[in-house]
């Protein structure tokens, strides 16, 4: 399941995109109707695909623990629900995190490579990842260089993933574009081209810190960058849009667009999911909606 | 409540719109001189949902004389009341029925899919806003007619005998209604027999918006009443939207005749993909181009010609767009293609498929459950088919795509325009400069740029050569009904 490094060699060129049409087919998804037994089982898929993030200047040991408990309780009073995929949380914090969720499987993700900026050197940026690799973090979601993407050094971005990538060892890799910074769509192709081609194990819209951030048209073009490289090699990556996705019914409209453009075999935590830290409450409230027959007051999910 | 993991097999749950949202009568009468009224003979035909064979209706089928009751009735009305009325009070009605479309979309969207088996995503989306915007659109026009065309004193023609088909039945009657009624003409309308019920509710719409009588009458019946509206000698201007054998038929009846017509006919559209295209955008427009309301669409995409160097790349993505496409229910807010309207047209449409694989194109349909009663035919795909095909040469009017690889501007133009047809076309390609070159090359009515199958009542439609003549929308749409 784990790719290599520079699996394929840097793409001389990416396929263009109409922001148009892009967004004439992303208004097809939100059409659907999902609902009933099909809703419910969208909204358990949505649960096991979230990663639970909290990525703040003010993180303290508290607040991450909170948040591992929170990743295996989500709901108690409505017993055998899944559990999310992973805790997302800055390097520093991956040990405390690995600890608190030991015997379970929700896994534990860190941002790296000078997150959220990735203004830094290369040397200080594998130095980050491998801090986190060795506080047994399962995932790494690193940052590419935008400001080098920009000035069309593309072989640089794609040999610092490549680098990122051999640094991770055991850990997959997701590679966050940090779309809301390419400005075209055009962009989003080309750069989710050269991670893919670099080794990604997942491609990631976001970071969270800058708007917009993972939008539905932004996410389609990646998915598409996606399934052709499924098409050309028969492998598949992984896709996880972050930030904004913080409503139940948006997130299975996202699902709709994964299984329309790439099929069934990515509606698995293993290949797709969601940064996201206030979605789970609203999937759970929209659970018990489907469970009672009455929506609850927000007061009855714990925040955490 | 199950609350397992499980990504297998994730199908979504039936999501049919509510019926009872709509009412539709057992029988319905002839609308003529403001009210309905029953036929002089009184004979009624019955029509069916086609997604379940089922009755929805009974129709009434006109006779010569109450064909003859509804042109004097309209002549009446031009003679009389709305003859006299200025631009701007005739505008105020249009309004009036346009707010009153919107006011019972959602029973006209139900309606429509009913009885013509489209999706209820189309109807809802496509064809009763469309509708609605024609008649803004056209109430806009009443009081403006001189400045649409200065020192030429445009006059009404009198009374329009018009005959609409059944893919897009309100839609159709709302192009032909709205612009007749904005210059000052009256109007004796024919529904298409399978499709006459949004008709019949818009037939109510009208008297709810106390239009004076005769100013609109809707007749119902078979091919031989449109003919008897078409004949009569009282009628000043046909508008006639078909296939192009009636189209000819008409052409030949009028001759010699003061009657004036527009006729909008058959189709058979190149889309023409580039490889310099952006190809999933394309693969969305080949798909709405022929896959749409089913293929029953006159301007249809239905000839596709893909640059032979993204060819394999093109019908790649194409079959795999095709595998989401969800076929059943036009009910359903899901549906993507729903029935085929009638057991005649899938016949039509079965002996084309059959005529493919006869000539040796290769054949692909997706996998897909379909309805045990009712008609039905999945999207279907022909490749490896050339120009003398003749899937690629006549109008099918369902969901078969005929695709051909091209190699250069030159010999696609030269193609695109190799057909009786000329209704519309459909270019791909990144570069502008393109666009333009073949644009101004390609012999057809309307040609999208990088989308397909768009409509607007500020955009003429119309035809070259066998796809008839005459536009509609737009201020084009206008001169069709006006004398200067």
């Amino acid at each position: 399941m784990l790719r290599k490094s520079a699996a394929y060699p840097l793409p001389t060129s990416s396929p263009t995109v109409d922001q148009v049409g892009v967004i004439e087919r992303t208004s097809r998804f939100t059409a659907r109707s999902i609902k009933k037994e099909s809703k419910v089982q969208g909204l358990n898929m949505v649960l096991s695909m979230i990663d639970l993030t909290t990525l703040e200047g003010m993180d303290t040991e508290g607040k991450v623990k909170q948040l591992c408990y929170k990743a295996q309780h989500l709901h108690d009073a409505y017993p055998g629900l899944n559990s999310v995929a992973a805790v997302c949380v800055y390097p520093n914090y991956v040990a405390l995190a690995k600890k608190e969720l030991k015997g379970t499987t929700t896994g534990v993700a860190s941002v790296a490579t000078a997150f959220p900026s990735g203004n830094s050197s290369l040397k200080l940026k594998l130095e980050d990842v491998k801090m986190a690799v060795d506080s047994g973090a399962d995932e790494v979601d690193m940052v590419i260089s935008r400001g080098r993407f920009h000035q069309g050094d593309y072989a640089f971005v794609y040999d610092e993933i490549a680098s990122v990538k051999t640094a991770c060892g055991k850990a997959r890799l997701k590679v966050i574009l940090e779309t809301g910074e390419l400005g075209t769509l055009d962009k989003v192709r080309r750069a989710s081209d050269i991670a893919i081609a670099a080794g990604a194990d997942f491609i990631k819209t976001s970071t969270g810190k800058i708007q917009p951030a993972a939008t539905m048209p932004v996410t389609l073009v990646m998915l598409e960058a996606i399934r052709d490289h499924y098409f050309k090699t028969g492998e598949m990556v992984g896709m996880k849009p972050a930030g904004g996705i913080s409503k139940s019914k948006l997130a299975l409209h996202y699902l709709i667009m994964v299984k329309e453009t790439l099929g069934e075999a990515w509606l698995d935590p293993t290949w797709f999911r969601f940064g996201a830290s206030s979605l789970a409450n609203d999937v759970l409230m929209q659970i018990m909606k489907q469970a009672t027959s009455n929506y609850q007051s927000a007061d009855y999910f714990s925040i955490d | 409540m199950s609350m397992k993991k499980t990504s297998e097999h994730w199908k979504l749950a039936p999501a049919p719109e509510d019926r009872s949202q709509a009412t539709i009568a057992s029988h319905y009468d002839l609308f003529i001189d403001g009210k309905f009224q029953k036929s002089a003979k009184g004979k009624r035909f019955k029509s069916i949902n086609p997604a379940d064979e089922k009755v929805l209706s009974e129709i009434t089928e006109s006779t010569d004389a109450d064909v003859d009751k509804a042109v004097k009735a309209a002549r009446k009305a031009y003679e009389g009341e709305w003859g006299k009325l200025s631009g701007k009070e005739r505008g105020k009605y249009l309004y009036r029925i346009a707010r009153i479309i919107q006011e019972k979309a959602r029973e006209l969207a139900i309606i429509e899919s009913l009885d013509g088996g489209k999706p209820i995503r189309e109807s809802r989306d496509i064809d009763v806003p469309l509708a609605a915007a024609h008649f803004f659109y056209y109430a806009g026009w009443a009081d403006k007619l001189d400045y649409a065309f200065p020192g030429r004193k445009p006059r009404p023609l009198g009374v329009a005998g018009q005959v609409i088909p059944w893919n897009f039945p309100l839609l159709m009657a709302a192009w032909k209604i709205a612009p007749a009624l904005a210059c000052g003409n009256t109007v004796v309308i024919k529904p298409a027999e399978n499709t006459s019920l949004t008709a019949l509710k818009l037939a109510e719409i009208i008297q709810e918006a106390e239009l004076p009588p005769g100013v609109v009458n809707i007749i119902t019946g078979h091919g031989k009443v449109g003919a008897a509206i078409i004949g009569h000698k009282d009628i000043d201007k046909i508008a006639f939207t078909g296939s192009t054998g009636v189209g000819k038929l008409i052409q030949r009846s009028i001759a010699g005749t003061h009657k004036k017509a527009t006729l909008e006919l058959g189709g058979k559209a190149a889309n023409i993909i580039f490889e310099d295209a952006t190809l999933d955008e394309a693969v969305e427009g080949i798909v709405n181009g022929i896959y749409f309301n089913q293929g029953h669409v006159c301007c249809a995409g239905s000839r596709l010609y893909v640059e032979e160097s993204v060819h394999d790349e093109v019908i790649r993505r194409l079959k795999h767009r095709m595998g989401t496409l969800i076929v059943g229910d036009p009910m359903d807010k899901n549906t993507d293609i729903g029935a085929i309207n009638s057991s005649e047209q899938l016949e039509t449409i079965q002996k084309y498929i059959g005529i493919g694989k006869k000539e040796g194109a290769s054949f692909y349909q997706p996998a897909c459950s379909l309805p045990k009663k009712g008609f039905w035919c999945p999207p279907t795909l022909f490749t490896d088919v050339a120009q003398s095909n003749r899937i690629a040469q006549e109008e099918i009017f369902g969901p078969v795509l005929a695709v051909q690889s091209f190699r250069t501007v030159d010999e696609v133009i030269k193609k695109a325009n190799n057909t009786p047809y000329g209704l519309s076309a459909g270019v791909w390609t990144d570069k502008g400069s393109k666009i333009f070159n073949l644009t101004s090359q390609l012999h057809a009515g309307v040609i999208w740029a990088n989308t397909f199958n768009k409509f607007d009542p500020t955009s003429p439609f119309g035809g070259f050569k066998e796809s008839g003549f005459g536009r509609e929308g737009g201020m084009h749409g206008l001169a069709a009904y006006l004398d200067f």
